[in-house]
């Protein structure tokens, strides 16, 4: 789960403040592991310091920091890259498919095209274990299992997903 | 072949069943000896899908191309004898004539083709032999547990020596050891035969076995690329798989 390109594809939402996008994180993304201050202030400075988001002047007010970032056309780029690439397949990646979804959803992106994409590399990691599995040694064919077992309930998750996507996209935008 | 190398060929085609569309426009193409998998959630077309490029119901609209012929122009009788020369054929089950035995099953489209019988005979017992079936050629296919009968049922598809295989589900009834089992048997022979195979599955194990995939959704073809953002790999401090020192691009492995 990359943290800076969540909290960026959220800046690319709307410019927001260190508070407002740790609570957003949190709620959608937190699942009863907040972020912390720290981390979110630390984040922000170096997305700024490299040149993905700016700073806006301080705003009279409570807390530690008060500024309101937005973020740039290299943050952008950066947050469409990420959503465009497909994760390397493995087991328990679920929470960075999930964060993916969502944020495409939000930002009225082609999810179906990512998921499409992410089981075309699940498909790809299949064959490749399975051409593993038809040539190799018992223990490679009970290790090349093991995989397939887990991608492919990664597989079924991303086909739930597709079919549930327009519902997802009016959960999100009613939010 | 026709166009583009593919051996078989489906072009914008639409099929309803009454009031029902199955396919409203689908289109894709089979290399010669690619083993393609179809995917697609239940009831997404993709069973009619084969059927239509099996020549088995004409399309409302669109063409099927076979190698180099237009299937859906063919009159009934010869795409008929298309399908009983040069197509194979594996269900999930019900293909089997239970009465008979894994031998007479297997010689059955070799005799309907006017193979000499003795030869028909030999030829089967031959398949069976390759499927792992030796000494089972006189069972009733009745009598022999699903993974047996469905390997007579790959022995009795291949027996004519087929130009393409088509097989919708075909481990859909079977535990997943035994599906596995088969899968392989169908891949490694139809390798060694040189032999198209379309592989209806829902199944993404199944579909692994496969060189290539297609997604039916809503009566379309999908064609699947994992090809992502492609980026150069930038050295030890790039954090992907390869900074040990490959030199792979991102995206595209």
């Amino acid at each position: 789960m990359s943290v800076p390109l969540t909290l960026l594809g959220l800046l690319e939402r709307e410019p927001s403040h260190g508070y407002d996008l740790k609570r957003e994180y949190d709620t959608y993304f937190g699942r009863g592991k907040p972020l912390p201050y720290g981390q979110v202030y630390a984040t922000l400075a170096r997305l700024a310091r490299d040149g993905k988001a700016v700073a806006g002047e301080a705003e009279p007010g409570d807390g530690p920091d008060r500024k309101r970032y937005a973020i740039t056309p290299a943050g952008t780029a950066d947050v469409e890259a990420w959503l465009a690439e497909p994760a390397e397949p493995e087991p328990h990646l679920q929470t960075v498919l999930f964060a993916k979804v969502v944020l495409a959803l939000m930002l009225g992106r082609p999810a179906e095209r990512y998921l499409d994409t992410q089981r075309a590399r699940h498909l790809r990691r299949m064959r490749e274990l399975t051409e593993l599995k038809r040539s190799g040694p018992l223990v490679d064919m009970l290790l090349a299992d093991y995989g397939l077992f887990h991608l492919e309930a990664d597989l079924r998750w991303i086909d739930t997903t597709s079919a549930r996507l327009s519902e997802l996209a009016e959960m999100v935008h009613a939010a | 072949m026709s166009a583009g190398g593919s051996l078989i060929e489906a072009r914008d085609i639409t099929k309803s069943f009454g009031q029902t569309p199955a396919l409203r426009g689908a289109s894709v193409s089979v290399a010669a000896g690619e083993i393609l998998a179809v995917m697609g959630p239940s009831g997404s077309g993709k069973s009619t899908l084969l059927h239509c490029l099996a020549g088995i119901f004409p399309p409302d609209s669109g063409e099927i191309w076979f190698d180099g012929q237009q299937l859906d122009k063919l009159s009934e009788a010869k795409r008929t004898e298309l399908r009983r020369t040069t197509f194979g054929f594996v269900f999930q089950f019900g293909q089997l004539v239970p009465e008979l035995t894994a031998a007479d099953n297997v010689a059955l489209p070799l005799l309907l083709n006017r193979v000499h019988r003795k030869a028909a005979y030999q030829a089967a017992a031959s398949w069976l032999a390759r499927l792992g079936l030796e000494g089972k050629g006189g069972r009733r296919t009745g009598e022999l547990s699903g993974g047996e009968a469905q390997r007579v049922a790959v022995a009795r598809a291949l027996a004519i020596k087929p130009k393409v295989l088509f097989a919708d589900e075909p481990t859909g009834s079977l535990d997943s050891l035994t599906g596995e089992k088969v899968m392989d048997l169908l891949v490694s022979l139809t390798r060694e035969e040189g032999t198209t195979v379309v592989l209806v599955t829902h199944d993404a194990r199944v579909a692994a076995y496969a060189e290539r995939e297609v997604v039916v959704r809503d009566g379309k073809v999908t064609t699947l690329s994992d090809v992502g953002v492609t980026r150069l790999c930038s050295g030890s401090a790039c954090g992907c798989p390869c900074a040990a020192g490959g030199k792979r691009r991102r995206g595209s492995r």
